[in-house]
């Protein structure tokens, strides 16, 4: 980890006023999931417990917290740090002030999407594959074959139509389409 | 008592890769004398989406629910993140009413509404909870004597704790007991409640290695004979990954992952073949001889 890491430079980063969004805690503490973001008091427990700050040299959850209440938002949406949270939920549990990190992540992960138009690669194939098969991977008929081998019985066959009809009314679809995607996250 | 009756929602990574863990649960649910009836027409949990639009995740677990209600039954989930998005959903759904009435103007394009009259478990809540410790120790017939195994819950079915729950997520003891009513012994080990790592594997490998790599040498520093998982995404991590994770930080770990219901299947006498134990990736030799 980096603190351990004697030989790096610390070159602070200048932040200009014009950067930030005053109103960005407001917007965001009406988000399901991120309605304590104001009460983060930076305490550090969510940073100190998450296994993968422990192995990431700059993903940090207090500094997500902190910048959200500063309005530093296209900083935070277009961090691609952003999508290394693994949702494990242990901030949430650990936090003394009830701040639901990991749900702050998911929301400025899903404006990263709306509002900036970027995502994971991975997570358009599976969503393709889902608006295709029903699932979000495509079992291959061998697979099924053999399935009735094991005497298992035969897989439902998902009612596609309704499932593109869920992406079409909650918007996801039209997301979809327009979305820049990206393959790898660096950790380091 | 009438026996317990769910329908099994399978998801898709069990389906896709894993048939072991659904075949040894079957086996085992039956002679416990758990009804199982398929889930008709289910779709994704809708878990994998939350990233990109978390009504569209709330929708797509909504929508199973809703044929949860109108088959009167609880679903029954075999998957973590499965169990994640389908308890959360039904728990939110049910309480915030301006998102179920969201929701429910989503789900009226397709013929539904979410009602809020069915329950989601988990594979560990309805052996512990529902068939009960008492039964599960009589189903014993081998007991597995002299076997040293450490589990590995995982993190949806015991975080978060506002919409779990159930076990204790800082001192989880429900698959401990589970273990143990086989008469295997469950070892304690250093960070057993740490995340496995997959959720991110898909965007960086590097770091669910760690965590994995790290995960493993605790096991192995207990001398546990075999790591038990209840969550395909775990399992796939610690099994199907091992050789991976061995070669990229040139280690040799050869720790048997068995699913929970193996484990048990093999307590309750069922042969190698009905549990799917050869589809495992890390033959459980050392084990198995034991067993005989």
């Amino acid at each position: 980890m980096s603190e351990k890491n004697e030989t790096r430079e610390y070159v602070p980063t200048v932040i200009k006023a014009g950067e930030l969004d005053p109103k960005f805690k407001y917007k965001m503490s009406k988000m399901h999931g991120a309605e304590k973001v104001m009460a983060c008091f930076q305490c550090g427990t969510c940073t100190a417990d998450c296994p993968i700050a422990r192995f990431s040299e700059f993903y940090r959850p207090r500094r997500i917290a902190r910048m959200v209440q500063l309005g530093l938002k296209d900083r935070l949406l277009l961090d691609k740090a952003l999508w290394l949270c693994s949702s494990c939920f242990t901030c949430v549990d650990h936090c003394p002030q009830g701040v639901e990190i990991a749900g702050i992540v998911r929301v400025l992960r899903n404006m990263a999407v709306a509002d900036k138009g970027i995502l994971p690669l991975v997570y358009k194939e599976l969503a393709i594959n889902l608006m295709k098969s029903g699932f979000v991977y495509e079992i291959p008929e061998s697979r099924l074959q053999k399935r009735t081998e094991q005497g298992l019985p035969p897989l439902p066959k998902p009612d596609v139509s309704q499932v593109m009809k869920v992406f079409e009314v909650t918007g996801s679809a039209h997301l979809l389409e327009k979305v820049q995607t990206f393959a790898r996250v660096e950790s380091k | 008592m009438s026996n317990p009756k769910y329908l099994l929602f399978l998801g898709c990574v069990i389906p896709y890769r894993l048939s072991s863990y659904e075949i040894s649960a079957r086996k085992v649910l039956a002679k416990l004398g758990v009804e199982i009836v398929e889930m008709p027409e289910y779709n994704c949990c809708g878990y994998p989406m939350d990233v990109i639009n978390h009504e569209l995740m709330l929708t797509l677990a909504a929508r199973n629910l809703c044929i949860a209600e109108q088959a009167g039954l609880p679903i029954l989930a075999l998957c973590n993140g499965c169990f994640c998005s389908l308890n959360e959903t039904n728990k939110i759904l049910k309480e915030d009413k301006k998102l179920r009435e969201k929701i429910n103007s989503y789900l009226k394009e397709i013929g539904m509404e979410f009602k809020g009259t069915t329950e989601v478990k988990h594979l560990i809540y309805v052996l512990s909870e529902d068939v009960g410790y008492e039964k599960i120790k009589n189903a014993v017939t081998k007991p597995l004597i002299g076997i040293r195994v450490a589990q590995h819950s995982g993190c949806h079915v015991l975080r978060p704790r506002k919409y779990v729950g159930r076990d204790d997520p800082e001192n989880p003891t429900t698959l401990k007991e589970l273990i143990r009513l086989t008469g295997a012994e469950c070892l304690d080990y250093m960070d057993e409640t740490a995340c496995c790592g997959n959720p991110i594997i898909g965007v960086n490998e590097d770091v669910p290695f760690q965590m994995a790599k790290e995960k493993l040498e605790h096991v192995r520093a207990v001398g546990a004979q075999a790591l038990i998982t209840v969550c395909p995404f775990c399992h796939i991590m610690f099994d199907l990954n091992q050789p991976r994770i061995e070669r990229a930080f040139n280690e040799k770990f050869n720790l048997p992952v068995l699913h929970y219901p193996q484990l048990l299947g093999l307590a309750m006498g069922f042969s190698l073949e009905e549990l799917a134990i050869n589809e495992l990736r890390v033959k459980p030799t050392e084990l198995l001889n034991m067993v005989k």
